[in-house]
């Protein structure tokens, strides 16, 4: 049984179709990545998913419950951490805990929620209201009291925005173990990092699954021929470049100058003068998961207002 | 452990309320300081016995039983004379602005009749729109106004009984003659000071959680609408207590209102009525977007209800639509069910159909707040 299992999913705000016709299926155990950028859906995706908006069409079933009938059994094994922080401000952070932990009915409650305190390393400061946290700490509290009543699904819209790289390592650590357990995790982010470190990615923009599948599939299906130049002139040559037919992208990365286009024969003849330029050295490069998704980006806001 | 209904899930949400309230600290000593403040301030204007309000006097002779009747009212305290006129249509005019709230009128023919052993009357003109402030003025006058004429006639003890019986003072309640007793004023504002507090604060228990963005994470828990509700709304009907403990015996102690009721019978009218309040702002706040929302909705609700309940006018001298319109308020049945058992000893047959009215309010507005209430965040 697939942990998520959701066919054509629509959700309409006025008459802009936000989520349109999004269909995904996820694995027990599985780690999938979200992505897409800004305003794209994956928080409307995500929210219908745990029961917080109705689909306008579609259906599918949460933890094998009915996504439309079964909201509040959903609710109980599903484990939701909202993009914005949604603790109570005014609430110590022992108290948010406790309030969490009380919800879901877990005994000993003062026990779970000692546990907690230890494992963010938060127990000196138990007594601090939550709203005087810093925005890292508010994430990493947050998705502490999500974790603890040991859902079977996690619904993580951004967990690690404004979070320190060591407590993300830990944060994907932890994951990972979660995920060996049983446990099913969608994820949505911004990081590229973060991509690769799922099982699989989806990829939502304006409404529209564009791709889905392990990095490496992805990468392989967008079609993309990248070169490294290398060279002393690389700012006059990336303006060169720049609005050549064949060039889509045109990327300083360090020292280098990442090129990419979709169509191999042609981006080779846009670069056939620069090769002859002195100085300049022009190889073939490997196309990251950003250069796809930048792809991506910039082809869908040709059909999208 | 699917029950729909969880005790230690609505254990959590009170004590999460109760902590966000005591935290609070503004809107805390806002809904104790309230309730106090308004009584202090009501409780001066009705349990002052008004003294030296403005009177205007209506005299065409300047004799001495003219004379002795006026210093005899001035004595009194009440009366303020500011105004001597010459004719009726002027003392009207005056009464009629508010600039007076007496008009004293003593006929040319006054001294005359007292001398012939006819008759005398005096006719006093009251403002009774505010029926508290005339009464102890006119209470005192038929002895004051005779005895001061007896004193100077100087006569005997004796025949001065006879005389007395004689003068007539009429005395003319204008605007409000059926009059409001002060007493029905004190216990109506528990009424009044409980919807106040209660209403406007739960309105705005589910737009505060939606304007604070906790709404979300609420929302995606498993609690259930009627956990919420109650969550929600009980808290306050706690402060209601807290604050029945301060106003109640206010009204008996500070104010002097009799209390020959059943205690217990007031309480338990109490506790329904409060449920029905706190129920009504929850239903409110189901539907308001914004706390701002709440707030105008609630302001919707209590002027209507402050006016047609009977607490500031009579509610049998209202025409009939306004009294069917009045009915539609707990506040209504709340003040009848209270006036009925602190000033006139009702029981709990006496006062039934109220109290069931008020079960009534409680069931509809706990039914429309659940049915209302937004499972999701669309
Ligand atoms: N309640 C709402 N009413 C109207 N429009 C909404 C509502 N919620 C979201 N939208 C719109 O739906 C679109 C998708 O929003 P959503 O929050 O799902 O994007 P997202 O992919 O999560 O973006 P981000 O990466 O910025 O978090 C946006 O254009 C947003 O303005
Ligand atoms: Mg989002």
């Amino acid at each position: 049984m697939n942990a998520i299992d959701v066919r054509n999913l629509v959700k309409r705000f006025g008459d802009k179709t936000v989520v349109d016709h999004v269909s995904m299926s996820v694995a027990e155990g599985e780690i999938v990545g979200f992505l897409g950028p800004n305003g794209s859906g994956k928080t409307t995706t995500i929210r219908m998913m745990c029961g917080l908006l109705t689909p306008d069409e579609g259906e599918g079933q949460v933890l094998g419950f009915d996504l439309r009938h079964e909201g509040l059994k959903i609710k109980r094994e599903v484990g939701y951490m909202t993009q914005k922080f949604s603790f109570y401000e005014d609430l110590t952070i022992e108290e948010n805990l406790q309030f969490v932990a009380r919800l879901y009915r877990m005994s000993p409650v003062d026990k779970h929620v000692a546990d907690t305190l230890a494992d963010l390393g938060m127990t000196s400061r138990r007594k601090q209201l939550a709203g005087t946290l810093s925005g890292g700490w508010k994430q990493r509290l947050a998705l502490a009291a999500c974790i603890m009543h040991k859902p079977k699904l996690l619904l993580l819209d951004e967990p690690t925005a404004g979070v320190d790289p060591k407590a993300r390592r830990e944060f994907w650590d932890e994951i990972h173990l979660l995920a060996r357990g049983g446990l099913t995790v969608l994820v949505s982010t911004h990081y590229m990092d973060e991509a690769e470190r799922c099982h699989r990615i989806s990829y939502i923009s304006y409404g529209k699954l564009l791709a889905t599948g392990t990095v490496d599939e992805v990468v392989k299906n967008a079609g993309l021929t990248t070169f490294v130049l290398r060279g002393d002139t690389l700012n006059e040559v990336a303006s060169a470049l720049e609005g050549r037919d064949g060039v889509d992208q045109v990327a300083p990365f360090g020292t280098t100058l990442h090129v990419v286009g979709s169509d191999k024969d042609k981006l080779e003849t846009a670069l056939a003068d620069i090769r002859a330029r002195p100085g300049v050295t022009v190889e073939a490069g490997e196309t990251s998961l950003e250069d796809v998704f930048i792809q991506f980006m910039a082809g869908s806001k040709d059909n999208m207002p | 452990m699917n029950g729909g209904f969880s005790l230690t899930r609505l254990g959590a949400l009170l004590s999460k309320e109760f902590i966000q309230m005591r935290r609070d600290r503004v809107t805390f000593a806002m809904m104790l300081g309230v309730p106090l403040m308004l009584l202090v301030l009501f409780g001066f204007a009705i349990n002052n016995d008004p003294k030296s309000l403005p009177a205007a006097l209506v005299a065409t002779s300047n004799d001495n039983y003219t004379r002795a009747i006026v210093s005899a009212l001035e004595m009194t305290g009440y009366y303020r004379f500011e105004h001597l006129v010459a004719n009726t249509e002027e003392a009207e005019s005056l009464m009629a602005r508010g600039d007076v709230a007496f008009v004293v009128t003593i006929p040319g023919d006054f001294a005359r009749r007292v001398a012939r052993g006819d008759n005398p009357t005096i006719l006093i003109e009251a403002d009774a729109t505010d029926p508290s402030v005339a009464s102890g003025a006119i209470s005192t006058l038929g002895t004051v106004a005779s005895q001061a004429l007896l004193r100077e006639q100087g006569k005997q003890a004796e025949a001065a009984e006879e005389q007395a019986s004689r003068l007539q003072v009429i005395v003319h309640r204008r605007y409000n003659p059926e009059g409001i007793s002060q007493y029905n004023i004190v216990p109506g504002l528990l009424g009044v000071i409980l919807q106040m507090t209660m209403v406007m604060m739960t309105s705005m228990a589910l737009t505060r959680e939606s304007e604070r963005g906790t709404m979300e994470n609420l929302l995606a828990m498993p609690a259930s609408p009627a956990e919420i509700m109650l969550g929600k709304v009980l808290p306050y009907a706690a402060v209601g207590a807290v604050q029945v403990l301060v106003v109640l015996p206010a009204a008996k102690y500070l104010f002097g209102v009799p209390f020959i009721g059943s205690l217990t019978l007031l309480l338990f009218s109490i506790l329904v009525f409060v449920m029905s309040l706190v129920l009504l702002g929850y239903t409110i706040s189901t539907v308001a977007r914004t706390q701002m929302q709440a707030m105008q909705l609630s302001f919707f609700f209590f002027l209507p209800s402050i006016l047609l309940s009977g607490f500031m006018f009579p509610f049998r001298g209202m025409p009939e639509w306004a009294q069917a319109l009045g009915e539609v308020f707990p506040l209504t049945h709340f003040i009848r069910i209270i006036r009925a058992v602190m000033l006139k000893g009702a029981g709990f047959s006496d006062i039934a159909i109220e109290i069931g009215a008020l079960w009534l309010f409680v069931f509809v507005f706990a039914g429309m707040a659940l049915l209302r209430f937004r499972r999701t965040l669309d």
